[in-house]
């Protein structure tokens, strides 16, 4: 059974939309940091990385998400395993955004 | 370290599900291909996806196959292949009249 990022001969989902669009503000922040963490001057993490944390991702959780929602829950994901942030942190200041 | 297959050999590809990330594609498993090119050796990205050194480092080849072999339904010419670069733990000889 291939896993949910696997899609190759899965049956038709209906035409790609080619349609170029723009992104928000947190899309381009988000391709920014990845481009920022997996730089040569800082390599905290690899684009190896980021695609193994994204195919972990619940099936339901990947199929709901868009593309750079599945980015920044996977560098999340990253951060956290190297120690360099808590999920607390991460909330913490979520939480301070919002409000 | 020498790689295992040249262009020209024909090849299966292993079947396997590992936990964990991997970079060949279901569709493929299982099929037999031909080596097309040999793009050099790469550090295996399977082991680069947990943050290891991706050591040894493993070959990487183009291989090609017969579509209608892939899909059960392929309603398109009979010579159009599939290219598609797959590394070397990944490949199996098969012996030339098997």
């Amino acid at each position: 059974m291939p896993r949910v990022h696997d899609r190759g001969g899965w049956p038709d989902a209906g035409p790609i939309n080619k349609a170029e669009h723009n992104y928000a503000l947190w899309e381009k922040r988000t391709d920014a940091l990845l481009m920022l963490l997996a730089s040569p001057a800082k390599k905290v993490l690899r684009v190896d990385e980021l695609r193994r944390a994204i195919e972990s991702l619940p099936p339901e959780a990947y199929e709901r998400m868009s593309y750079y929602e599945r980015w920044i829950s996977a560098i999340e994901t990253l951060v956290i395993e190297k120690g360099i942030l808590t999920k607390e942190e991460i909330d913490k200041k979520a939480e301070e955004k919002d409000s | 370290m020498a790689a295992k297959f040249k262009p020209g050999d024909q090849v299966r590809i292993r079947v396997g599900s590992p936990p964990g990330h991997f970079r060949t594609p279901s569709y493929v498993q299982g099929k037999v291909g031909r080596i097309e090119a040999i793009h050099g050796d790469f550090r295996n990205p399977e082991g680069l996806a947990y943050g290891k050194d991706g050591l040894p480092k493993q070959f990487l080849y183009l291989v090609s196959f017969d579509q209608a072999q892939l899909w059960e339904t392929y309603a398109a010419s009979s010579r159009d292949r599939l290219f598609i670069d797959v590394y070397e733990h990944w490949l199996e000889r098969v012996d030339c009249g098997s």
